[in-house]
């Protein structure tokens, strides 16, 4: 297979698993600012 | 996070697989580009996408700046960034593409140019977003967003009106396309859709559940205030 047409479909996987990558990052960060507040709260 | 969203995800990632094996093995083989030519199926696509999501933003800003809804500012924040997700990739696979085709990777020709000028113009809107704490911040990114979305319909009939070495479009243009490859064409960004769509949902509610605890942090530090001082 051409290595242009390879390297085209890896960089968009690439973008895309890295977004969805830095998305979960912020939900767990996140998370831990939700667990935080409930054990202020209480 | 709603019980349909797995279910969803599942439906989609099997739907890009099939996007992608149609790509690389049903589409027929241009006969001049040869192989390379199948970034084509990812590429436009993501163009495609992202002038949708960047059309989006246009109306939630516009909706925003109107009826000052809170639910129509995250949906004008939301559409761009994934927009920017996608235009990136198009400025990606674009050049991967033009080297092996016309032999550079990149020439100022303006559809090139409009669509580099386009992706900075939503790079500066979420900086904006990102980094300004003023209260005003929602009301400038809105204005900022229906610039940028002047740009849009300028990317697109770049090609018409200048003299440009980025092909005609494939529908509604000067172009021809084999149906079948058509057909491909068409699955993919179907499944691109479906993808952008999920990660809207999911960045949706992300951004509602931030704002949450950004008030709850503003209560508490609003309870806890009197405490300290007294």
């Amino acid at each position: 297979m051409n290595g242009y047409l390879i390297a085209a479909y890896a960089a968009t996987w690439i973008i895309h698993i890295a977004y969805l990558a830095s998305l979960m990052r912020r939900y767990s960060r996140l998370k831990h600012d939700i667990e935080e507040l409930k054990r202020a709260q209480t | 996070m709603n019980k349909a969203f797995p279910i969803l995800g599942i439906l989609t990632a099997l739907l890009l697989s099939y996007a992608l094996y149609q790509a690389l093995d049903v589409a027929p083989t241009e006969q001049t580009m040869g192989d390379v030519q199948r970034i084509f199926y990812y590429h436009v696509p993501s163009a495609w996408t992202a002038f949708i999501l960047f059309t989006v933003n246009f109306v939630a800003s516009l909706v925003y700046l109107f009826r000052r809804n809170p639910a129509s500012d995250i949906v004008a924040l939301v559409s761009a960034e994934v927009g920017v997700v996608f235009c990136t990739i198009v400025l990606v696979t674009g050049p991967i593409w033009a080297r092996p085709v016309w032999g550079i990777w990149w020439t100022w020709d303006m559809r090139l140019t409009s669509t580099l000028v386009l992706w900075l113009i939503y790079i500066s809107y979420l900086v904006l977003r990102r980094f300004s704490s003023s209260g005003e911040t929602p009301i400038l990114a809105a204005t900022l967003a229906i610039f940028g979305a002047l740009c849009v319909p300028f990317v697109y009939f770049s090609i018409w009106f200048f003299r440009t070495q980025h092909p005609q479009p494939v529908i509604g243009g000067g172009g021809s396309i084999d149906p079948r490859m058509l057909h491909v064409l068409l699955i993919n960004w179907l499944a691109f859709s479906c993808f952008a769509l999920l990660i809207c949902w999911s960045r949706y509610r992300l951004e509602e559940l931030q704002r949450e605890v950004e008030q709850a942090h503003a209560l508490e530090s609003l309870t806890q205030s009197p405490r300290s001082s007294r």
